[in-house]
């Protein structure tokens, strides 16, 4: 397989079928595959639901055997899903200000002009994992040293070579984000520790555990899914040379050339939601309380929707991808994911004429019958100016 | 150039005018609250939702099937909905008044 291309690994269960199946840790998910169906799945949040009484189980594979803290808002339903929402949007809209593009251009333009140096530049330690650990600095609002610590973490928070889910790890950043409450508390700052931790929900104001809550899915849930989003457009520009050069023509193609990406990458394949009620999906029976999953992957190649699915259209105008999820519990992230996509595609093709692949490792996903491509486990290239 | 009014949700009338681009891109252009385009324009955020007053529809048509098919799961749809990034500026809008959504 070339390195550019990611194929739709749900084809033939999303047409026959509708769902596939897999197991996860003796709790099956049913995954939901058709682009209609998942939105509606997503839309109906009394009936499939995302704060249950366990703890991690939405996420797959699922963590109810490594964590117990709640990630907020992720895993809160509405109604008091809407009141974190609405304290948190607005701070996680400020990637839209002046002030935080142009820091953020700096960061990525600093990481683009250093791999162009290099005979060998290995993209996700060095590059996309930097690139995440460094803007995640302004997401938090917080020194930019701090990204050194992160970035010794390597490129998974919760897995490690041998096992999906590593407990050791997992503490290393439960552990961290409590002693960076605690010293929040100590010092006040503009950081966004500070801002929750005076923050009021309800008209109480916000626990300890529930800043947790909120931190645990910014660190989690951006960090894999940006790695996999930069990596992958590195290698998409490598497969396509001539990509860098339109783009470098028509810059105001970036938007929709970002879009695009993630709506081929899908960086993140699918979230869980557990059914409250006996139902059905595709005329398949789900019974209550077991899993289903949003599969965004499949979703985002449905042949109904999208004409050439399995081809990246740059200019796509028309593109109703899902992979931001849909509905009430959509990418709290998206806005800062959005504006280091749209920035970096301007810095590489405005520096960058071509990228040569010298090795790479790709991330395939065991999902029961389906192997899917996510990313890489290694990607080593050479830019050339 | 075509002079477009919206009403926000706390019922602020605001009358802009633009010749080219999305009614979307004109509105965050000009702030107006509750459209956020956070996609840019390409019909995936929903977040530039908006209802065109009734006299209205005649000039900015109907929506579309994939347009339609990313309103139909959002708890304010109504007949009215239309996802303004879908929506060219241009002379025919003049005078049309926009209801935000959200």
């Amino acid at each position: 397989m070339k390195a550019s291309e990611f194929p739709d690994a749900f084809k033939d269960a999303r047409q026959k079928e509708g769902v596939g199946k897999m197991n996860d840790q003796d709790d099956p998910v049913t995954m939901v595959l058709r682009h209609k169906e998942v939105r509606k799945c997503a839309h109906q949040w009394q009936a499939f639901q995302s704060g249950g009484e366990e703890v991690g189980r939405i996420v797959i594979p699922s963590e109810v055997k490594i964590r117990d803290t709640r990630q907020i808002p992720f895993e809160i339903d509405p109604p008091e899903h809407k009141s974190f929402r609405d304290i948190l949007n607005p701070w996680f809209k400020r990637p839209l200000d002046e002030d935080y593009s142009a820091k953020l251009a700096t960061i990525i333009e600093e990481i683009v002009e250093e791999s162009l140096e290099s005979n060998n530049v290995e993209i996700v330690e060095e590059f996309a994992l930097k690139l995440q650990s460094r803007a995640l600095t302004l997401l938090l609002n917080i020194p930019y040293s701090e990204a050194d610590l992160w970035i010794s973490w390597g490129t998974h928070v919760f897995r490690s070579d041998d096992s999906d889910l590593d407990v050791n790890k997992a503490n290393i950043l439960y552990k961290y984000i409590d002693k960076q409450i605690d010293l929040a508390i100590e010092n006040p700052s503009e950081s966004l520790y500070s801002v929750l931790l005076n923050s009021e929900v309800d008209g109480k104001k916000m626990t300890k555990e529930e800043v947790k809550g909120v931190l645990i899915l910014t660190f989690a849930g951006g960090r894999d899914t940006v790695i996999n989003a930069v990596t992958n457009s590195i290698a998409y520009f490598a497969g396509n040379p001539k990509a860098l050069a339109v783009l470098k023509e028509k810059p105001e193609m970036i938007n929709n050339a970002v879009e695009e990406l993630v709506r081929y990458f899908s960086p993140l394949t699918q979230m869980g939601r557990v059914a409250t009620k006996d139902t059905h999906v595709c005329e398949h029976a789900i019974k209550a309380d077991t899993r289903i999953s949003l599969n965004w992957a499949s979703a985002n190649r449905d042949e109904n929707v999208f004409e050439n699915p399995n081809e990246v259209v740059l200019d796509r105008k028309v593109n109703p991808h899902v992979s931001f999820g849909f509905g009430t519990h959509n990418c709290l992230g998206a806005t800062h994911a959005r504006q280091i996509l749209r920035i970096l595609l301007a810095k590489l093709s405005q520096k960058v004429t071509s990228i040569a692949i010298l090795d790479s490792k790709e991330n395939i996903e065991n999902l029961g019958e389906f192997n899917r491509k996510v990313g890489f486990n290694s990607l080593n290239v050479q830019f050339k100016k | 150039m075509a002079k477009i009014t919206f009403i926000t949700a706390d019922n602020e009338s605001i009358t802009v005018e633009g010749t080219s681009g999305s009614v979307m891109e004109l509105a965050v252009n000009n702030n107006i609250k509750g459209i956020d385009g956070d996609c840019g324009g390409v019909c995936s955020c929903a977040t530039c939702h908006v209802h065109v007053e009734s006299e209205f529809v005649a000039k900015t048509g109907q929506a579309e099937e994939l347009e339609n098919d990313m309103l139909e799961f959002d708890d304010l749809t109504n007949e009215y909905s239309r996802l303004s990034c879908q929506l060219q500026v241009s002379e025919d809008l003049d005078g049309v008044v926009f209801k935000v959504a959200k």
